[in-house]
C-alpha cells in the first residue's frame, strides 16, 4: 500500500504550504554548486524549473528536443492565465480559485495540491511581469483581466491571444540569463529516451542528439520531468507535431506509476477536422467564448439547406437557431467548463444538426457582439484569433459565423506524484502536465499555464531542497557506472529493432490508425464495450507496427521517421493503458464520459462512493496486465456536490 | 581610421555613415545654391563672386578638410558595410528576394560608385585643375569655372552623361534620406510620414536642380 | 492541384547539397504547405528515399519552428503567416515552387531545409532578459505601465523567433530580431533598468556572430509573419546610441563582500 504515499502535510488546508516550507530541509549555497539536476522539457514547467534550481546555485542540465529552448508547446496557449489577485473586486479569493478548480475537475484533484496551486498563483503574475510580460493592462496602468469558462469571476490575466508566448518568453529569459551566469547548461534537439536508476534513484537519462543520432549519457542528483502532456496519441490533437509521451513511459517503465491516464481534455472550440491529410487541429481561444454565442439550426431542413449552400447562417432566424449551451445551462451559458461544451457539441452533432461538410461542426457566432460592442472591439479583444482562423478557413468570421468542433486538448493524467511532485521513483520529479496532479478529471481554462508555472516557481524549488538535502555528500556520478551501461544498450536494442523491421508502411500510417480508434472509443463519449474493442483493435496495430514499419535513412543521423517511429511506438502502448483505465472507471467525471453513467438529462454521472480515487497504474512487465494503486482522495475542506453549471 | 572601423559595432558603423551622409546632403544644397548662378545672364559674375568666397574664405577652408573627411568616412565605411553584408550571406538563394522593399535601398552600393565615379571626373575638372593638378582648358585660367562649366556643358556627350548621373544621384538620395533618420533612431509616428515625404522631395528637387544646368544647354542653346 | 516541387536536399551540414525537382498531383487547396511536404514524404519513405527533412512544431503559427524560404520568400507568398499557416490555396494549379532552406552564414544548414538558429539564442543569452531572481518580486500592480506602452511592448514581443527577418534580409541581418527583443524590454519599466548594458551586449553578440549590417530596405519588416515593425529597429538604435554615448565607463567593484 505505501507504494502511495501521498506525503500531504499537517494542519488546516490553508497552513498545510506554510507549514511545509517551515519545516523541509534545506541545502546551503555552497553545497547547492555540488548537487546535479537533469530537467527534461523546456516549456513553462521546465524553463522556469531550471531557471529557478539555476538562480538558487544548482547545477542544472536542460534537455528539449526542439532545436531551442523557446519553442516548447506551452508557447501555444492562448487565452490567459489565472490567478487570485482579486483586482477587479467581483469576490475572488485563493479559496475560490482553489474551489472553482476543484468542482471543474469534477473531484478527482488532491485537494492540497489544489490549495497550494491556488495560493501560489498570484506570485506568478507578480514574476511573470517583473520578468517583462506585457500582460494587457488598463488605461490607469493597472493590469486587465477577462473572465473564463467555469468562473463567475474575472481572474484571467492574457496578453492578447498569446498569453502562453509571453509566459514562456519570460521564463526562456530568465533561463537564458542562467545559461549566461553559468548555471544551466542546454541541450537542444536531444531527446530523453531513458532514465537511469541507480539503488532505485534517479541518477541520469539516456538522450539522443538528434542531429548525429548520437546516445549520449547525462547524470545527475535528481532529475525532473517536464515533457508535456499526451494528446497526441490521438493523432490529431491541438499539440504540437513532436510532443509525445516517451520521457514519462520510459519512466512508467522504470517503475513510476501513472496517475489517471484516461482524464483527457476535448477542447470544445477547435476548427474542424478538413481532409485525410490533415496533420494538426487548431485551437480557438476558448476566451472567444466571451463574446461568442454557439448554436445550431433548430430545424433539420435548414441544416440541409446550409449543407447545400442554398442557405447562409446568417440566413436563419433567431427563433430558429438552437443556442443549446444558453438554453441547457442558464446560469453559465456559453461559458460552461470544456468538457460541458464539447459534449454538447457532440450530442448536437450526433442528432443530426452539426453544419460544415462534414456535420461535425456547430457555429460559434459573434454577430451580436459586433453589433453591441462594434467591430473595432472585437477585433481589439479576438483580432490575431480571427486572422487565424481566416488564414485556415479561408472565410472571414466577421461576415459569416466561426465554425468549430471539439478535439483533443490537453491531458489531466500522467506520471503519478506526491505532494512533492516526486513520482514513486525517488529523485525523479514530474511538473506540469506530465504530472496528473492538479486538473483532476478536467482542468479549467487558463490554469494550465497557472500550473506549469506554479510547478516550476514555486514548488519545485522547495521540494527538491528537500529531497536532495540528504545527498549533499554524493559526488558527482560517473556515467560508466553499469546501470547507464544497460540502459544505453536497451535503447540502442530498441533503435536497431525498429531499423530493422524494414516493413511497408510509414510510421504516420500507423500513428493515423491508433488515433482513429483512440478517438472512436476513448474520446468524448465511451462505452464497456467500445473500450475492449478499443484494447483489442490498439493491440492489433502494435502488431503491425512492429511487423510492417519502414523508416529509411540511418541511426546516425538526423533522422525524422526514425524519432516519429520511437515515439509512435511508445504511444501504442500508452492508447492500450488508457483504454484500460476509462474500463476500469465505470463512472463519468470531467473529461471522462461513460455513456452508461449519465442522468436523464444527458450530463456525468459520478460514483464518489467507488471512484473517489487517483488510479495510478503500475508497469509489471512487456505484455503483462498493469496493476492499479489507488490513492483515495479526501475532502476535509470542500463539500463534494454533484456539479452544476445550470 | 579604417583599421580602426572595422572594430566598431554595426550600428556605430551605420550611425556615423549616416551622419556623414547626412552632412553631404546639406553640403549638395549649398553646391546646387552656387550651381544655380550659372543659368543667370550675368556673364558669370555672381558665379565666380560665389566661387571666389568658397575657395578664398578661412572659415569656408575649414569646412572643405569636413567636407572631404565626409566623403571618405562615407565611402570608407559604406564599403565596408557592403563587404561585411556580403559574406553574411555566403551561399546565396536561387530564388532571389522577391519581398516588398524599398528598392532603391536594394542598391546604394551600385549607385553609390556611380556617384563616386562621376566624383572623380568633377575633380578631375575643376578641384585638380585649381591645385593645379591638371592643366586647365586651352585658354582659360585655372580659377576660371565658370567657362570651365560652360565648356564642359556645351558638350552634348558630357551633358547627357551628367544628366544620367542626376537620375542616379535621385535614386541614391531617395533611399538614403530617410535611411540616415532611421538609423540615427529618429522615427517617430508623427514626423516619420513627414521625414520620409522630405525625402522623396528632396531626392527629386535637388538632383532637378542640377539637371536644369545641362538641359538648358542642351536643349535651349 | 498538381505542383512540381524544386527543393533543396543536402545530406548533413558538410555534404554538398543540390535542387532535386519532385511532381506532386492531387493536392486540395485546403491542404496546408507543410502537409503537403507530408505528403510528399510519405511518397518519399514508401519508394525507399529519405524524406525531406524540414522544420516544423507547433503547426499554428506561434512556435517560430518552421522556416522555408519559398518562391524567393520566407514562408512563402502570403503575408502575415509561417509556412506552417501557408495554405496551398495560395498557388495556381500547376506552379513550380522553389524550396530553399534560410540562408545565413551564421544559420547554417543541418540537413535538407532544416538550418541552425542556435544564433538566436546566443543573442538573448548575451543580455535579452531582465535580471531577477524567482521570488522576493513586489505585487505586479505595484508598478503602473501606461497602455500605450504595454501594447507597444507586446506588438515586438509578438516576435516567434523564426529567423525570417535574417532570411528575408539581402544583408542577413538579424536587426529586426534583436530590435524587437530590446524594444520588448525597454518600453517596459521593470527592463530600464539595465537597458543600457542590454542592448550593448545583445548588439555585440549579433556582430560576433557574423550576421550583416541594416541597410533599412524593410524586406524584414514586410516577411516577418508577426508583422513587426522596423521602428522598432530605429528604437534599437536610439537605444544604442544612448547607451554608448551616455553611458559611464564601467565601474571597479570596490568589493566590500565576504
Amino acid at each position: 500500500m505505501n507504494k502511495l504515499n501521498s506525503k500531504i502535510p499537517e494542519g488546516p488546508l490553508a497552513q498545510k504550504w506554510s507549514n511545509y516550507k517551515d519545516h523541509i530541509n534545506l541545502v546551503n549555497p555552497a553545497n547547492k554548486r555540488k548537487l546535479d539536476i537533469i530537467v527534461v522539457g523546456t516549456g513553462l514547467a521546465g524553463a522556469s524549473a531550471a531557471a529557478s534550481l539555476g538562480a538558487l546555485g544548482f547545477k542544472v542540465k536542460a534537455f528539449c528536443y526542439q532545436d531551442s529552448s523557446r519553442r516548447a508547446h506551452s508557447i501555444a496557449a492562448q487565452g490567459g492565465i489565472n490567478a487570485s489577485k482579486n483586482y477587479q473586486n467581483d469576490g475572488d479569493s485563493v479559496y475560490r480559485l482553489f474551489y472553482d478548480t476543484i468542482k471543474g475537475g469534477d473531484y478527482r484533484a488532491r485537494e492540497a495540491n489544489v490549495y497550494r496551486l491556488a495560493e501560489v498563483s498570484g506570485n506568478i503574475i507578480d514574476q511573470s511581469v517583473a520578468l517583462g510580460v506585457p500582460f494587457a493592462r488598463e488605461y490607469g496602468g493597472l493590469l486587465d483581466n477577462r473572465s473564463f469558462g467555469g468562473a463567475q469571476v474575472s481572474r484571467t490575466f492574457y496578453a492578447r491571444g498569446q498569453t502562453g508566448q509571453q509566459l514562456l518568453l519570460g521564463a526562456y529569459s530568465a533561463l537564458s540569463r542562467q545559461v549566461k551566469l553559468g548555471n544551466v547548461e542546454l541541450f537542444e534537439r536531444h531527446e530523453m529516451l531513458d532514465v537511469v536508476l541507480v539503488e532505485g534513484r534517479a541518477r541520469g537519462i539516456i538522450a539522443r542528439n538528434l542531429v548525429d543520432g548520437n546516445i549520449e549519457r547525462y547524470s545527475a542528483h535528481a532529475v525532473i520531468l517536464a515533457t508535456g502532456g499526451y494528446g497526441n496519441v490521438f493523432f490529431l490533437s491541438t499539440n504540437a507535431m513532436g510532443s509525445n509521451t516517451t520521457a514519462i513511459w520510459k519512466a512508467f517503465k522504470r517503475g513510476a506509476l501513472f496517475g489517471n491516464p484516461c482524464f483527457t481534455q476535448i477542447h470544445p472550440t477547435c476548427i474542424p477536422v478538413h481532409g485525410d491529410y490533415q496533420s494538426k487541429l487548431t485551437l480557438m481561444s476558448e476566451s472567444l467564448r466571451n463574446d461568442g454565442r454557439i448554436w445550431v439550426p433548430k430545424r433539420k431542413e435548414d441544416v440541409e439547406a446550409l449543407r447545400h449552400g442554398k442557405m447562409k447562417p446568417k440566413d436563419i432566424s433567431e427563433e430558429n437557431r438552437d443556442y443549446y449551451l444558453e438554453r441547457r445551462y442558464p446560469a453559465f451559458g456559453n461559458l460552461v467548463p470544456r468538457d460541458v461544451a464539447s459534449r454538447a457539441a457532440k450530442e448536437r452533432c450526433d442528432a443530426g444538426f452539426g453544419v460544415g461538410e462534414t456535420g461535425l461542426a456547430v457555429f460559434l457566432d459573434f454577430a451580436a457582439s459586433i453589433k453591441r460592442l462594434g467591430k473595432s472591439t472585437i477585433e481589439e479583444r479576438y483580432g490575431n484569433l480571427f486572422q487565424m482562423y481566416y488564414k485556415i478557413v479561408n472565410e472571414d468570421p466577421y461576415e459569416n459565423p466561426m465554425m468549430i468542433y471539439p478535439a483533443v486538448h490537453y491531458t489531466m493524467g500522467g506520471l503519478w506524484v506526491d505532494y512533492e511532485l516526486q513520482s514513486t521513483i525517488p529523485g525523479l520529479f514530474v511538473a506540469g502536465e506530465a504530472n496528473f496532479s492538479d486538473h483532476g478529471a478536467n482542468r479549467l481554462g487558463a490554469s494550465a499555464l497557472m500550473q506549469g508555472l506554479a510547478d516550476g516557481y514555486f514548488v519545485l524549488p522547495y521540494t527538491m531542497q528537500n529531497y536532495l538535502a540528504d545527498q549533499i555528500n554524493v559526488p558527482r556520478f560517473k556515467t560508466d557506472l553499469p546501470e547507464f551501461d544497460a540502459a544505453e544498450s536497451a535503447v540502442n536494442a530498441q533503435i536497431q529493432k525498429l531499423m530493422n523491421i524494414k516493413g511497408n508502411k510509414t510510421a504516420d500510417h500507423f500513428h493515423k490508425q491508433l488515433g482513429k480508434i483512440m478517438w472512436e472509443y476513448v474520446g468524448m463519449g465511451r462505452n464497456k464495450a467500445g473500450l475492449e474493442k478499443a484494447v483489442e483493435q490498439i493491440r492489433q496495430v502494435k502488431a503491425d507496427f512492429w511487423k510492417d514499419l519502414k523508416i529509411p535513412g540511418e541511426t546516425t543521423e538526423l533522422n525524422p521517421e526514425l524519432e516519429k517511429a520511437g515515439r509512435i511506438a511508445d504511444f501504442l502502448e500508452l492508447g492500450e493503458l488508457m483504454a484500460m483505465d476509462a474500463l476500469n472507471r465505470e463512472e463519468s467525471c470531467g473529461g471522462h464520459f461513460r455513456e452508461e453513467y449519465q442522468t436523464p438529462e444527458g450530463e456525468a454521472m459520478r460514483n464518489d462512493e467507488k471512484y473517489m480515487y487517483v488510479a495510478a497504474w503500475e508497469f509489471k512487465g512487456e505484455n503483462s496486465v498493469p496493476e492499479m494503486h489507488k490513492e483515495a482522495l479526501k475532502y476535509e475542506s470542500i463539500e463534494v456536490k454533484q456539479r452544476n453549471y445550470k | 581610421m579604417s583599421s580602426l572601423a572595422l572594430f566598431y559595432s554595426s550600428i556605430t558603423k551605420k550611425i556615423i555613415l549616416a551622419l556623414a551622409g547626412l552632412f553631404l546632403i546639406t553640403f549638395l544644397l549649398v553646391h546646387l545654391g552656387i550651381n544655380l548662378l550659372l543659368l543667370l545672364n550675368d556673364g558669370g559674375a555672381l558665379y565666380m563672386t560665389a566661387v571666389g568666397f568658397m575657395t578664398t574664405n578661412p572659415l569656408i577652408k575649414i569646412m572643405e578638410v569636413f567636407l572631404f573627411g565626409g566623403f571618405a568616412i562615407h565611402i570608407i565605411l559604406g564599403i565596408i558595410v557592403q563587404v561585411y553584408n556580403w559574406m553574411a550571406r555566403p551561399v546565396r538563394y536561387k530564388v532571389e528576394g522577391y519581398s516588398h522593399t524599398s528598392f532603391f535601398s536594394k542598391y546604394m552600393i551600385h549607385t553609390g560608385a556611380i556617384i563616386f565615379v562621376f566624383l572623380m571626373i568633377h575633380f578631375n575638372n575643376f578641384y585638380f585643375v585649381k591645385l593645379g593638378w591638371v592643366a586647365p582648358p586651352a585658354g582659360l585660367e585655372k580659377e576660371d569655372f565658370y567657362q570651365m562649366a560652360i565648356l564642359l556643358f556645351s558638350s552634348r556627350f558630357y551633358s547627357i552623361i551628367y544628366l544620367i548621373l542626376m537620375l542616379f544621384l535621385a535614386f541614391h538620395l531617395n533611399h538614403a534620406f530617410q535611411s540616415a533618420f532611421q538609423t540615427l533612431g529618429l522615427s517617430h509616428t508623427k514626423y516619420t510620414p513627414f521625414i520620409k515625404f522630405a525625402g522623396t522631395a528632396y531626392s527629386i528637387i535637388v538632383p532637378l536642380g542640377f539637371a536644369c544646368i545641362p538641359a538648358y544647354y542642351l536643349f535651349l542653346k | 492541384m498538381n505542383f512540381t516541387l524544386k527543393i533543396w536536399r543536402q545530406k548533413n551540414a558538410k555534404a554538398k547539397g543540390k535542387f532535386v525537382t519532385y511532381k506532386l498531383n492531387d493536392i486540395s487547396s485546403n491542404c496546408s504547405f507543410l502537409e503537403m511536404l507530408d505528403i510528399l514524404n510519405e511518397q518519399l519513405v514508401l519508394k525507399g528515399d529519405e524524406p525531406v527533412a524540414f522544420d516544423h512544431d507547433c503547426r499554428e503559427g506561434i512556435c517560430g519552428t518552421c522556416s522555408l524560404y519559398i518562391n524567393g520568400h520566407p514562408h512563402g507568398p502570403d503575408t502575415a503567416v509561417t509556412t506552417c499557416q501557408l495554405h496551398m490555396r495560395k498557388f495556381r494549379d500547376g506552379d513550380t515552387i522553389v524550396v530553399e532552406p534560410w540562408r545565413a552564414k551564421p544559420f547554417p544548414v543541418i540537413k535538407d531545409l532544416i538550418v541552425n538558429r542556435n544564433a538566436f539564442d546566443q543573442i538573448i543569452q548575451a543580455g535579452g532578459f531582465i535580471s531577477v531572481n524567482t521570488g522576493g518580486i513586489p505585487d505586479a500592480n505595484a508598478i503602473l505601465i501606461p497602455k500605450e506602452d504595454a501594447d507597444y511592448s507586446m506588438d515586438a514581443a509578438a516576435c516567434i523567433g523564426c529567423g525570417a527577418c535574417v532570411a528575408a534580409c539581402k544583408n542577413a541581418s538579424a536587426m529586426l530580431f534583436v530590435a524587437a527583443k530590446v524594444s520588448h524590454l525597454a518600453l517596459l519599466p521593470q527592463g530600464k533598468a539595465e537597458a543600457s548594458d542590454r542592448v550593448q551586449a545583445m548588439v555585440r553578440k549579433m556582430d560576433e556572430l557574423g550576421f550583416g549590417n541594416c541597410t533599412n530596405t524593410g524586406a524584414c519588416e514586410a516577411e516577418c509573419p508577426k508583422q513587426i515593425s522596423i521602428t522598432n529597429i530605429a528604437r534599437m538604435n536610439r537605444e544604442f546610441l544612448g547607451a554608448k554615448v551616455g553611458s559611464q565607463k564601467k565601474r571597479v567593484s570596490s568589493g566590500g563582500g565576504f
